[in-house]
């Protein structure tokens, strides 16, 4: 298996130059078959590699060739796949496979559509490349690409300058998290010579713990986190992004690149563990993401809008399970979150095709008969994010908040809380879409249709999926055996990061799941009477709201408040830096250089009157000056 | 006549060297304030007189007929200075119809 | 000996009244005065050969052309159009600097041994024949084709040009 692994990257790789280049060329369905084949060949790869590291337990590690070699740092161009990215490599070879298969039904009215598969295809490329090298500078690679690949798809629809805003903005705010990874590489090759993981990893366990330059790399590591991964402060580009295509929002923006970070992060736990005051600092920022994003989410009215500040909220769970040791369970979250998100996007994307584009839910109501594969899908997507077992969701984020109850019990009251707020806005989005009567034009009523069968498969499968995907990780205390937890234990295999959820008594652990299964079913149960028992509709823009309402609706002004902190100050700068520093200074100096002679030169131009009586005086002048030099007139003066 | 020349001898270099460059200053102050193109012209063959005599005295005070001969040689060039450049004036006169020099202001050109 | 600073100060007086006449005929006039005090001077040096040549060739010739070329051109009237008083006062200005520079120089060297005439044929024709055409042989020829070329020249400058539509300027 060894030798093929190099296929899984390279073979979308090859469906990216062939699209790109015969975008304009080959037929829709070629461009569509040859896409999505060549990722469910890397998925058939990718699986075989699982199973093998399933049977062996053991790492793969190919040398492909030596990349960069600058004197004592050697970098391989070199891939490591092991328990925890080939998880990632199922995750993003199967959704993926998934979400082109629905692109192909998605995006078959789109002139674009041949551009549209290569970008995808590029993606999985970069994201591939991104969880299989075996150092950072291949990770920074892929992670750049990735980044690259999202500007590019956000932004696919460039006609409009709103989704080309939306795609410069998300590639603003990853260069700022991008800075900090690369700051990061640059420190661990200074300090330990290399930036590969054996060689950091096994030099950082010689080290002692809360040692202040594993803690500038972990900070500097989780900076660029929260860059991919949309954490405070830079989470304000992904909601923004679902101006891509809603393939893109599913695959891009909510099952891969923003786990990337996570990702990051879980691989690099030999450093995080050595940094307890970068563990906490994720763990907080975490839960603040979770909770924020939660509260921003009640109000929202677009659909993709919902789905999106769901995904940062989720994206916050996992880094507060990341900050609290659960590493296991943060990936487990990861996963689930992958299937159940991916789910909900691409139901979202049906529903919106169904609606002819219209992405307000305050226009959709009802729509349970007319598209009922996508309800009944969506239905169940949503019962797994909102963590009612036996879904998926449930036990991931159970997970997590046991290990947060461990770590501090308010932490968890607060993760409690945002789990509540979850199931409230996840079916508060269900009902106002499905559930009521149609509150859009009778145009788009009539329009109404169930989406061909290209896109309801993916749906259907990730709904199987979201269904039983939990069942990896089922916990010992409901009879099951965590096989996640084992399968992981290598990559995991730290002395920091032993579980004591599990030395927890069972009783508390039953309580803590009865009370966050207890408050996603009230939650759920207020929604049912708030949305379909009294039929609120939200109201529309511009009519009255309540403050913390308005608020929230306007995402608390975050937009805004960067605007006024940051833009405003560095548009201030750069004008002064602008006409001052740059026009006055700069080109003052230059246009000096270039004016001087022109202006001593109109002043001497008046020496050549033409008079010859002033030709002769001057001549007088530099007689005498010549005489007094020449005839010993100094030696006077030195006298 | 030995003892008229007798009269010279006591007199110092330094005072023939005065006096010629007393004439050549002249001669230059000449140049400068006049704008008559012939006064000018005569102000330079004041300025070459005064040179010709400081000539003629070093010639007799180093004992050495070179100065004198020098001084034949300048005056030779100053007739055909003065032929050429009286021609000019004469050529300038009838496009002119002046022999200001200020009016000769083409020279930038 | 103060016979010199007599005629030395006569100099002096006669090239100061060159350029002060207003009238140009005076000037030239004044000149010919200034020539001929220092021929006198030329005598007093026992330079008989110079002294007959400015005499003659000074004094008889040029300054007969300049007189010449005055009355021709008819500018015996006080035609001349007054230079600003700010100009001739930078003229002096610039023309004392210059004797003040001289007289620096002249300081410096501070030779004031007399001038004594050691041998009294010096300046006469005869010995200057000799050098002339011993040492300076060539110098003298080439100082005829000067003249000449001179000669030419003005004619050429000073011949009434035809002009393009027959009417002689």
């Amino acid at each position: 298996m060894d030798k093929y692994i190099w296929l899984i990257p390279v073979l979308p790789l090859i469906g990216f130059v062939i699209n790109g280049l015969g975008r304009n060329l080959l037929p829709k369905a070629v461009i569509g078959l040859i896409g999505t084949l060549l990722v469910f060949a890397a998925f058939g790869i990718s699986i075989a590699t699982f199973s093998q590291i399933h049977e062996t337990g053991k790492a793969i590690n190919v040398t492909l060739f030596q990349w960069i070699n600058a004197g004592a740092m050697k970098i391989p161009f070199a891939f490591l796949v092991d328990q925890l990215s080939a998880i990632m490599l199922l995750i993003i070879t199967g959704v993926g496979t998934l979400i082109h298969l629905y692109s192909a039904g998605y995006m078959s009215h789109d002139e674009g559509f041949g551009k549209f598969f290569a970008y995808l295809n590029l993606f999985v490329f970069f994201m591939l490349l991104l969880v299989m090298g075996s150092n950072y500078v291949i990770m920074f690679i892929g992670w750049e690409g990735v980044g690259l690949c999202s500007y590019l798809l956000i932004g696919f629809w460039y006609t409009n300058p709103d989704y080309a805003d939306a795609a410069k903005k998300a590639f603003i705010m990853n260069r700022i998290g991008d800075l900090g990874f690369l700051l990061a590489i640059f420190v661990m090759v200074n300090v330990f010579g290399s930036a590969s993981y054996n060689v950091i990893f096994a030099k950082v366990k010689m080290l002692e713990p809360g040692f202040w330059v594993i803690t500038v790399i972990t900070l500097l590591l989780f900076v660029g986190a929260t860059g991919k991964s949309a954490q405070i402060p830079l989470f304000t580009w992904l909601p923004d992004a679902m101006a891509g295509p809603t393939p893109v929002s599913a695959l891009i923006h909510a099952a891969t690149m923003v786990t990337a970070g996570i990702y990051m992060i879980a691989r690099s736990n030999a450093l995080f563990s050595f940094a307890p005051v970068t563990m906490d600092i994720i763990a907080y920022i975490g839960l603040a993401t979770a909770l924020f994003a939660a509260l921003i989410a009640l109000t929202q009215t677009d659909i993709k809008k919902v789905l999106a500040y769901s995904t940062v909220s989720q994206l916050g769970y996992m880094f507060l399970g990341l900050g609290v040791g659960a590493f296991t369970g943060g990936f487990f979250h990861v996963i689930t979150h992958a299937f159940f998100k991916a789910l909900l996007f691409l139901g979202a994307g049906s529903v919106i095709h169904a609606m002819s584009g219209d992405q307000d839910m305050r226009n959709m109501g009802g729509l349970w008969k007319k598209v009922p594969i996508t309800a009944w899908t969506m239905l169940i997507g949503t019962i797994a994010i909102a963590g009612i077992p036996p879904f998926s969701g449930f036990f991931s984020k159970d997970e997590i908040l046991a290990h947060t109850y461990e770590h501090s019990k308010w932490m968890y009251g607060v993760g409690v809380l945002t789990a509540m707020l979850t199931s409230f806005y996840m079916f508060r989005l269900v009902f106002l879409t499905f559930f009521g009567k149609f509150r859009g034009t009778h145009e788009q009523e009539h329009h109404l249709h169930e989406s061909p069968a290209s896109m309801t498969i993916p749906l259907i499968v990730l709904a199987i999926l979201s269904m039983v995907g939990g069942l990896i990780g089922v916990p010992h205390v409901l009879g099951g055996h965590h096989e996640l937890a084992h399968f992981l234990k290598p990559v995991f295999d730290n002395p920091s990061l032993h579980n004591k959820v599990e030395e927890l008594p069972a009783s508390t652990e039953f309580m803590l799941m009865g009370l966050s299964v207890g408050v996603a079913v009230l939650a759920l149960i207020y929604a049912w009477v708030k949305y379909v028992k009294n039929k609120h509709v939200p109201v529309r823009d511009g009519e009255e709201r309540s403050l913390l309402a308005t608020l929230s609706y306007n995402k608390f002004y975050v937009d805004e408040l960067y605007d006024f902190l940051i833009r405003k100050p560095l548009d201030t700068a750069s004008n002064f830096l602008y006409l001052v520093v740059d026009k006055m200074g700069i080109d003052g100096i230059v246009n000096a250089f270039g004016s001087a002679p022109l202006e001593s030169s109109k002043g001497l131009r008046l020496l050549q009157s033409g008079n010859v009586g002033f030709y002769i005086f001057i001549m007088v002048i530099g007689v005498i000056a010549v005489l007094a030099y020449s005839l010993g007139l100094t030696d006077i003066l030195h006298k | 006549m030995e003892k008229f020349f007798n009269i010279v001898q006591s007199v110092p270099l330094n005072h023939y060297i005065l006096l010629s460059c007393i004439l050549f200053s002249i001669g230059v102050i000449g140049v400068l304030t006049r704008r008559n193109a012939i006064v000018i012209f005569m102000s330079v063959e004041l300025m070459l007189n005064a040179v010709n005599l400081l000539l003629a005295v070093f010639s007799v005070f180093r004992n050495d007929p070179s100065g004198q001969v020098f001084v034949f040689f300048v005056m030779a060039l100053a007739a055909a200075e003065v032929a050429v450049g009286l021609a000019i004036i004469v050529m300038v006169y009838r496009n002119t119809s002046s022999i200001d020099i200020n009016v000769l202001n083409k020279l930038k050109w | 000996m103060s016979i010199f600073y007599f005629i030395a100060f006569l100099s002096i007086l006669f090239a100061v009244l060159v350029i002060t006449a207003k009238n140009p005929v005076h000037s030239v006039l004044y000149l010919i005065l200034t020539f001929f005090t220092i021929t006198i001077h030329y005598i007093l040096l026992n330079a008989q050969f110079l002294a007959i040549v400015n005499f003659i060739v000074y004094m008889g010739a040029i300054m007969v052309l300049f007189l010449f070329v005055l009355m021709l051109l008819n500018l015996n009237v006080e035609s001349e159009p007054v230079k600003s008083n700010i100009v001739k006062f930078a003229g002096v200005i610039g023309g004392c600097c210059l004797l003040a520079t001289l007289f620096g120089t002249l300081k410096l060297a501070a030779t004031s041994s007399p001038v004594v005439l050691q041998d009294q044929g010096l300046g006469l024709v005869k010995n200057l024949g000799k050098v002339l055409f011993k040492e300076f042989l060539l110098p003298f020829e080439i100082s005829s084709i000067l003249l000449l070329s001179a000669m030419v020249g003005a004619v050429l400058l000073a011949k009434r040009e035809r002009q393009p539509d027959g009417k002689v300027f």
